[in-house]
């Protein structure tokens, strides 16, 4: 019922998707588009949500559509029904900000037809249970949010992003096909049922792993395959970024879970060793790669490059500890993985719309010409901070429970009996402890030179609050990072039934865990209780501030900055985003990204400002991306001169052709 | 319950009164060292009231987050320095927050310290966030290696269950452990702003950190905030005592006899940490701040060492 339910969700949001097309340019149509995407996305989160919460039976469906042979297979297990929850929660928060953010859209007839209909590939892609359906749906979204990308494609940045995201996309889905035709052998069984029952052999399952590693991953954003990701993400209308950067790459997250986890079969030992140097590296990469940006919105898309490694850290200690038969850890690994999806979700949403709101105050995304947002957008600065408290991982809210969770699941990791996994995966919590200490460094400087300090412009000056949908999208979201940060063991537990299907054992209920504790293995072992360390803040915090304005002194002076006796120096002297990053550039860029700074000092006497040139170089670009290129641009050149051959030539080409694939059909056994 | 519940309210007093102390103790000892008479002991008590009844002197342009974040801070360290074990193990909220709980509060008091030195919008502040954020970057995750250390030592990442494993005879002297208690120290003195990473009693001067960030304070939330500072160090010093030096730590269920002895020794412990630490700052030169990178990392690579000896053999 549920799952026919949410197909008609989908069939509304194609059908919005074509008020959008009829009457894109109007006022009228903003309302209806994604005030209808809104009521769809929350009917079918409920629908979504009451399926995971009351661990329904799985359902399926076959429609009549897509190949005549196959028929369109759809079903909704408790994994589906978890990602479903997630990506029409995120996109019912989306469009409610778009409401209100929608108004300032130059170009809303670019935007309004692909909106819901990416919403309704992300949709589909969960549901699908054939690979032609997943792959057609998978490519419904790559597209439509390549559209929306594209969106804004008078500037000459969207358009080179929108070329390699095309580029990318395409390579991923090819990955996919690749993985499912293996998958499916020689009789073409399509069907996920049918795969499930196959039992592929070991050279199979080794190609298809690393296929579905690089086609969700580079969807995901995996390092290498992040290239397009950062481009891409900030390109799009900033409801859009916040789906692609919240949402869509969870859609990847779960392609990988299903094709791996779930058809695969059960793992070998060896898988968690290919995922988890990819994810270590991917966490660390991201973030500092984040560090070193200063606009906003690719700040943003980078840091979500580092938790899509944080949630394959977890996936790939689970597919470790299941491969050996340690079901209670791998549910822990599981658990922490998915609950990471959720929580980043909610907060790297709430980030776009506060980066949205920024933007349309102030027409900037260079954080060199922001700050002092505080002062007028109170509002929007305070929903960041939670957004940048919760994505550092710091108590009392969510980001701080997954990433603990995936700590306790690495300090299991001795029991594993591989020598190759005991070497491993310390080295891989070390960098994910790195990660996260850095990830606290790169949103001090994003909220810092954003909304603190001084005005860097004019138009940082001139900004305002941003309008009521968006604030309370933003609201809604930092008020679900906070419940998820002190009452965890909810959400965990909803988790109970999706980890159960796919490593086969689920954590310990929490919710019935004494005052709402959790306790992943056993109290002795480790607990967290995210309420009391809140209550615990805020009753010291109070009783502080209480005792010491009614005993001591409460009396208020407002003076000129002291700034050690130098004042009256103007904004420019403020740390700048570049600056702020300097040391860490320094410690952790001169190597990674061969950082070099130039100093041009002119002479004395000379007016000309002196000039500090920084410049950093793309080691993944340079290594991975430039030689492709360089290929491909030399492969172009070199087979330019079968353009212009005469009509003999070409057949005898042709002929040569057909006699050599004859030829290999011969002698092939 | 009654019991836990005074023994508990009792240490969170207690790290509250006793955290001025040790850094007054800190002070005299250093200043002897320097055959100088130096403040007297109760000079960082005075300093807090009378820094409280001071009148709050606030920059034209600071924003509501420079006024809460010294309660913040406050708070989300008092919290951490009030789970860790003091003069008994078994505190009545321990399970509320492990260590890696405890580590990520004081995470977030320096997130919010941090964001308070760039609030005003001046270089000074910029200067010390940045540089802060840049020694917590590998402060933090030789902390966590730290943890980890200690934790596949304990089986448990639990304070209380850690401390109640390491006074057991099942421990001896481990490799790992070694490892650790060298990086936990030297973290500990990074995160606690002293010589040689930045200097506690420096001014006006490029080289301090923390005292930088805070340039703007004055009156409470300066006090707050040194405060805070001051429950950090006695935080790092309990820590230290109870997991490597954890002698005489009363059981949960000791009578109040016990209770005192140890309350006696944790007073001493307190005075060897920080006579230790006052002869170890007189001793050494501070560093350059790109100097700090080189120190962390190696206290990185110790627990990330040590973690790996546990994880090849259980018992090294």
């Amino acid at each position: 019922m549920s799952l026919a339910t949410i197909l008609a969700v989908v069939v509304g949001l194609l059908a919005f998707a074509v008020v959008g097309v009829l009457i894109g340019r109007t006022q009228a149509a903003r309302v209806i588009v994604y005030g209808g995407s809104l009521v769809a996305c929350s009917f079918a989160a409920v629908v979504a949500g009451s399926h995971l919460l009351s661990a329904a039976e799985t359902a399926t469906l076959t429609l009549p559509l897509g190949l005549p042979w196959l028929g369109a297979h759809f079903r909704l297990d408790a994994l589906s029904a978890f990602f479903l929850l997630v990506i029409e929660f995120g996109g019912a928060a989306a469009s409610l900000y778009a409401l209100g953010y929608g108004r300032h859209e130059e170009t809303p007839e670019r935007v309004l037809p692909f909106y819901p209909a990416f919403l309704a590939g992300m949709t589909l892609v969960p549901l699908a249970d054939d690979a032609f359906t997943f792959l057609f749906s998978w490519e419904f979204m790559s597209l439509t949010s390549w559209a929306l990308v594209m969106a804004h494609h008078h500037a000459r940045a969207n358009l080179q992003a929108g070329y390699v995201y095309l580029v990318m996309a395409s390579l991923g889905t090819l990955a996919l096909l690749l993985a499912f035709g293996l998958l499916a052998g020689p009789d073409g069984g399509y069907a996920f049922a049918t795969i499930r029952a196959s039992h592929p052999s070991v050279m199979i399952t080794a190609l298809v792993l690393g296929l579905a590693l690089v086609g969700a991953g580079s969807k995901a954003g995996l390092v290498p395959l992040h290239a397009w990701l950062p481009l891409a993400h900030p390109a799009a209308p900033t409801q859009v970024s916040a789906l692609m950067s919240g949402v869509m790459t969870k859609v990847a997250v779960y392609g990988f879970v299903r094709i791996v986890f779930d058809l695969l079969g059960p793992p070998d030992w060896w898988w968690g060793l290919v995922v988890l140097p990819v994810a270590g590296v991917t966490c660390v990469m991201g973030v500092l790669y984040a560090l070193m940006q200063h606009d906003l919105k690719r700040l943003l898309a980078y840091h979500t490059v580092e938790n899509i490694g944080i949630i394959f850290i977890g996936l790939g200690l689970a597919l470790a500890f299941e491969a050996y038969g340690m079901a209670w850890a791998a549910a822990l690994a599981f658990t922490a993985a998915l609950l990471h999806v959720f929580n980043h979700s909610l907060f790297k949403s709430l980030l776009f719309f506060g980066s949205g709101a920024v933007l349309t105050a102030t027409g900037e995304r260079d954080m060199e010409h922001l700050g002092g947002l505080i002062h007028p957008m109170p509002l929007t600065a305070f929903v960041f901070l939670v957004g940048s408290v919760a994505i550092s991982a710091l108590p009392p809210l969510n980001g701080f429970v997954s990433e603990w969770l995936t700590f306790q699941a690495i300090l299991q990791s001795p029991q594993l009996p591989s020598w190759a996994l005991k070497f491993l995966v310390p080295a891989v919590g070390a960098l994910l402890a790195l990660s996260a200490a850095l990830a606290a460094a790169c949103f001090v400087k994003a909220f810092g030179v954003t909304f603190l300090g001084r005005p860097r412009s004019r138009a940082a000056e001139r900004a305002h609050e941003t309008d009521g949908f968006s604030l309370s999208a933003m609201f809604l979201l930092s008020g679900l990072c906070l419940i998820a940060g002190i009452l965890p063991g909810f959400f965990i537990d909803a988790l109970g039934p999706v980890s159960h299907g796919m490593v086969g054992a689920s954590m310990p209920p929490q919710s019935s865990v004494p005052y709402l504790s959790i306790v992943p293995l056993a109290e002795s072992r480790s607990s967290y209780n995210g309420l009391l360390v809140f209550l615990f803040m805020v009753f010291s915090a109070t009783l502080a501030a209480v005792a010491i304005h009614r005993l001591a002194s409460d009396k208020l002076r407002r003076a000129p900055a002291w700034d050690c006796g130098y004042p009256g120096l103007g904004p420019a002297t403020q740390y700048t985003a570049s600056s702020f990053a300097q040391p860490i550039r320094r410690v952790f860029g001169t190597l990674l990204f061969q950082a070099r700074e130039h100093v041009e000092m002119p002479a004395p006497g000379d007016m000309r400002p002196a000039r500090l040139k920084v410049e950093l170089r793309d080691p993944v670009w340079d290594t991975f991306y430039a030689p492709v290129t360089r290929a491909v641009a030399v492969a172009a050149d070199r087979l330019n001169v079968m353009q212009s051959l005469t009509i003999r030539r070409y057949l005898t080409l042709v002929f040569a052709a057909l006699v050599a694939l004859l030829l290999v059909l011969a002698i092939w056994p | 319950m009654i019991v836990n519940l005074a023994v508990q309210g009792a240490q969170m007093m207690l790290v509250l009164l006793l955290a001025p102390l040790l850094t007054g103790l800190v002070r005299k000892v250093k200043a002897r060292l320097l055959r100088r008479q130096g403040p007297p002991l109760l000079q960082p008590y005075r300093d807090l009231i009378r820094l409280m009844r001071k009148e709050v002197v606030l920059a034209e342009n600071a924003s509501w987050l420079f006024r809460v974040a010294p309660y913040i801070i406050f708070a989300a360290t008092w919290v951490a320095a009030s789970l860790v074990p003091t003069f008994r193990t078994g505190l009545l909220f321990s399970w509320t927050a492990d260590l890696i709980a405890i580590i990520a509060l004081l995470g977030s008091a320096r997130f919010f310290l941090a964001l308070a030195g760039l609030d005003v919008g001046t270089s000074f502040g910029g200067i010390g966030s940045s540089r802060e954020v840049m020694i917590a970057s590998l402060a933090e995750p030789a902390m966590l290696m730290i943890v980890f250390t200690l934790a596949l030592v304990a089986g448990s990442t639990q304070l209380s269950t850690m401390v109640g494993f390491l006074v057991s005879s099942e421990v001896g002297l481990r490799v790992s452990l070694g490892l650790a208690l060298i990086a936990l120290i030297m973290v500990a003195i990074a995160e606690n702003a002293r010589i040689p990473v930045d200097n506690p009693a420096t001014h006006l001067e490029l080289t301090m950190v923390h005292e930088a960030m805070v340039l703007e304070y004055s009156g409470r939330h300066l006090a707050l905030i040194g405060l805070a500072s001051e429950l950090k160090l006695l935080l790092y010093v309990s820590l230290i005592a109870c997991l490597f030096a954890p002698w005489g730590l009363a059981s949960p269920d000791a009578d109040a006899k016990a209770l005192a002895i140890s309350l006696f020794t944790y007073l001493v412990k307190l005075a060897i940490g920080s006579f230790l630490l006052a002869v170890f700052e007189t001793s050494v030169a501070k560093m350059r701040v790109f100097r700090v990178p080189e120190f962390l990392g190696a206290a990185l690579m110790l627990g990330l060492l040590a973690t790996l000896l546990l994880f090849v053999s259980g018992s090294l």
